[in-house]
């Protein structure tokens, strides 16, 4: 899956998109350290404790990835994104696309069938593409899934019984929580006064 | 000594009691929840999955409450659900958001919600939208 490029609309630098959110730019370089092979799943012991369980709540976030990669096709094909956003926008894919090819190599270490994705336009009916018609809408609903999505790791940690599942559930969760800081940011939204607002 | 084991045992029965009772009290919660809080709180701890009239990554909301567990129409639930023999009430609903894994093994959802007073809010939120639907079917 390959996004288009579309014409830039200069609504909002790059600079500017990044330089709001100052953790993201920080955590994108955390996230380059982090990825070079530290997931090294297969050695690990008692991975086949409950393999059915893990495997299935592990398909379960690769459905989250699938749509997660299709939302982000659908905004940057929507034609409403300026240059800077479908640049960011490009990058976050990249992100759910790793996060996929990882879930898709651990339901298989534990002897599942990873889900497969479905077509876009399912995509887009269920995430209602079809009121999407500004850059912002598209934001704010990057903004609703990202926040989602983090929580949603975070939530399923203490349900896996392999620790190795639950480190790797963390980092993606830390990988959301970076998209949505640096969306917050191009929108001019504060963050949170309170800590602890994930989870 | 007879009275010593004798002691153990009642000891022992009165913590496994006690237990039991703690468990009775989380499955049914005191707390009264505030959809208004929850309809907020649906999008953060439910909405990467869920959606009130789109099946997603797990079932659409919009008639959940008073419904059977593994009952939404299009949506391909595994085994564990379609075999949860539950109607979805605030006790059910509370126990399924505080360890799902645990209501019904297999079950492919996994998240878990810790907070008693979100449950409470998030559930009064599911209660007010399903009888919203129904009112709009009457």
């Amino acid at each position: 899956m390959h996004i288009q490029q579309v014409p830039p609309k200069k609504q909002l630098s790059r600079r500017g998109f990044i330089g709001r959110g100052t953790t993201a730019t920080l955590s994108v370089a955390g996230l380059s350290v982090l990825s070079g092979g530290a997931l090294a799943m297969a050695s690990r012991k008692g991975a086949k404790e409950e393999p059915s369980t893990d495997a299935g709540l592990i398909n379960t976030a690769l459905s989250l990835e699938h749509e997660g990669i299709a939302a982000y096709q659908i905004a940057a094909e929507s034609g409403v994104l300026n240059d800077a956003v479908l640049q960011v926008g490009i990058l976050f894919q990249s992100h759910h696309k790793g996060h996929r090819d990882e879930l898709i190599k651990a339901v298989r270490e534990l002897g599942g069938t990873p889900v497969e994705a479905k077509a876009i336009s399912e995509y887009a009916e269920a995430l209602g593409a079809d009121k999407l018609k500004s850059q912002a809408d598209i934001l704010q609903l990057a903004i609703s899934l990202e926040l989602g999505a983090a929580n949603a790791y975070l939530g399923v940690i203490p349900s896996l019984s392999d620790h190795e599942f639950g480190h790797l559930f963390a980092r993606l969760a830390a990988d959301e929580a970076m998209h949505w800081t640096a969306l917050k940011g191009a929108v001019g939204e504060a963050l949170p006064k309170n800590a602890l607002y994930f989870g | 000594m007879m009275l010593a084991i004798l002691c153990a045992v009642l000891l022992v029965g009165a913590i496994a009691e006690d237990e039991q009772q703690n468990f009775e009290s989380k499955v049914s919660p005191e707390i009264e929840g505030d959809a208004g809080r929850g309809e907020s709180l649906y999008q953060r701890r439910c909405g990467a999955c869920h959606s009130i009239d789109q099946n997603r990554i797990g079932p659409k909301h919009q008639n959940t409450f008073g419904s059977k567990a593994g009952a939404v129409e299009g949506f391909a639930y595994s085994k564990a659900l379609k075999e949860l023999d539950v109607v979805w009430n605030e006790v059910t609903l509370d126990e399924w958001l505080q360890n799902p894994s645990a209501m019904a093994p297999g079950t492919r959802m996994g998240f878990r919600l810790t907070d008693e007073q979100e449950r409470a809010d998030i559930i009064a939120y599911l209660r007010q939208v399903s009888e919203a639907a129904a009112a709009q079917v009457e």
